[in-house]
């Protein structure tokens, strides 16, 4: 094992590779970012030897990756923003074939106006899409998670695409230190792709042909059970990766100090480690706060929100807004809990189009909850600009 | 058969005759006459719907229960064994 120190996107390229992907395929332009730079380098090098096809559009590379995946081919992309916005119609097709596409989507804002920070709507747009979504919050988290992500979409239980969010720049962009394994332990941690079915001459069948109401239903379901499968998947599979490679970066959810905690902060992404300061410092305060940063949206995980909610009130800070309804995960937790427990929930939207959110503005958050003062849904910080 | 594969997605596997009894859409009907017929299979190669019997004789015959008579074997037959006639007047 070494130590790498790289952007989030190059650290994600190495662990794309390390995969051995049959087939990468990618639009180069922006708001494409450096990840797929750090693939061509390994199709330079030799490093990575499956094809590399660079195709004229976000929405080619996904139907590249389908056709790919429905030959028996293991699949990768990555893509941001409008990028991923354009694929949005065959991320549902990705899905409903029930092909194991694994992608890295770089959390950045919709335009217009022109701006490529941080901003998780593009992503919060494809909640319907059938994907499975999780959220990393740092370069090593990024790395275990996309291989991770191999074994969970590619499973037989699940067989549904993965999308891998993560900030951009605040993490895309900046360098943090990350272990990687040896390529033979990752071998020996990622099994060879066994596909679903696969387009096969040996074995003539018809893909997407007509399906009357009531079969079409059933794909439905056995796509949410497969979703309710992933749930007990990436804590085994998080854990499995544990006993290989020493780092865990928790289940459905990651849980920082929440023992006797009376307020449980919740957040997706990189504010979920920036979170974490803010807990330090508020229980030297001492307030009785902890921090449960949700590393999976869908599945969403509804029975851990539950136990949280069942335990302490929580406050939801959203980088996304669904305009005319609230936050995407306050929404959803509020959802989550009803019928089922007491808890008061709080949502603010806090860092749209990568505005700065450092843990001083999430201390002055949990306080403004903390002591009364805040309403059930707010924005916060539009006074100060 | 094809090996069946354990998914609920939108996969249709080959099975003769999935759209039912196709023979009965037929106006035209395809007349082989056996005495001309050289064997050269052509029909068989181009008929649409597989209803082209091959004979261990090599001979061939027509599968009336699925033949919609596109005519497409009697306008590739290089012989003209085989010629389309209205299906009433048979």
């Amino acid at each position: 094992m070494k130590v790498m120190i790289d952007t989030g996107n190059y650290i994600a390229a190495k662990a794309a590779i390390m995969a051995k992907p049959d087939v990468v395929a990618a639009y180069p332009i922006t708001p494409q970012t450096t990840l797929v730079e750090g693939i061509a380098k390994y199709v330079a090098t030799g490093e990575y030897k499956g094809e590399y096809i660079c195709v004229e559009s976000e929405h080619s590379a996904m139907s590249a990756c389908i056709g790919a995946s429905a030959a028996g081919s293991r699949t990768f992309t990555a893509t941001s923003s409008h990028g991923l916005l354009l694929m949005h119609e065959m991320l549902h097709w990705a899905a409903l074939a029930r092909l194991p596409v694994i992608m890295c989507n770089i959390n950045r804002v919709i335009g217009p106006g022109w701006n490529i920070w941080s901003d998780q709507n593009d992503s919060i747009a494809q909640r319907d899409t059938g994907w499975i979504q999780l959220y990393c919050s740092s370069c090593q988290e990024i790395f275990d998670t996309v291989l991770q992500s191999f074994k969970l979409g590619e499973h037989k239980k699940v067989g549904l695409p993965v999308m891998i969010n993560y900030d951009a720049f605040v993490l895309s962009h900046t360098s943090m230190p990350a272990y990687i394994p040896e390529q033979k332990e990752v071998d020996d941690f990622l099994p060879e792709f066994k596909p679903l079915w696969k387009l096969d001459v040996d074995n003539p069948i018809t893909f997407g042909n007509i399906i009357g109401p009531a079969y079409y239903e059933k794909v439905r379901k056995a796509m949410q059970d497969s979703q309710e499968n992933a749930k007990t998947l990436i804590p085994e599979i998080a854990k499995e990766w544990k006993n290989k490679f020493g780092r865990y970066h928790g289940d459905l959810i990651e849980r920082y100090k929440c023992e006797d905690a009376d307020y449980i902060l919740m957040s997706m992404g990189a504010l979920g480690a920036e979170s974490k300061v803010a807990i330090d410092n508020l229980q030297k305060e001492g307030l009785k706060i902890g921090l449960a940063r949700v590393r999976t949206f869908r599945p969403f995980p509804t029975e851990e929100m539950i136990k949280l909610g069942k335990q302490a009130d929580l406050i939801v800070i959203d980088r996304n807004i669904s305009i005319g309804s609230e936050g995407a995960l306050f929404n959803e937790t509020k959802a989550a809990l009803y019928n089922k427990t007491d808890a008061k929930v709080h949502g603010f939207i806090a860092g749209l189009g990568g505005k700065d959110v450092t843990y001083q503005d999430i201390e002055k958050i949990c306080k403004k909850v903390i002591n009364g003062k805040a309403k059930d849904f707010e924005w916060y910080g539009l006074e100060e600009d | 058969m094809s090996k069946k594969y354990d998914v609920e997605t939108s996969i249709s596997y080959p099975k003769k005759g999935a759209m039912g009894k196709t023979g009965s859409w037929r106006v035209f009907k395809p007349k082989l006459n056996k005495e001309k017929c050289v064997k050269c299979l052509q029909c068989w190669v181009f008929c649409p719907e597989g209803t082209i019997i091959k004979n261990k004789d090599g001979t061939i015959d027509i599968d009336f229960e699925y033949c919609k008579g596109c005519g497409i074997c009697a306008n590739v037959c290089k012989v003209k064994a085989i010629t389309m006639e209205r299906e009433a007047e048979d």
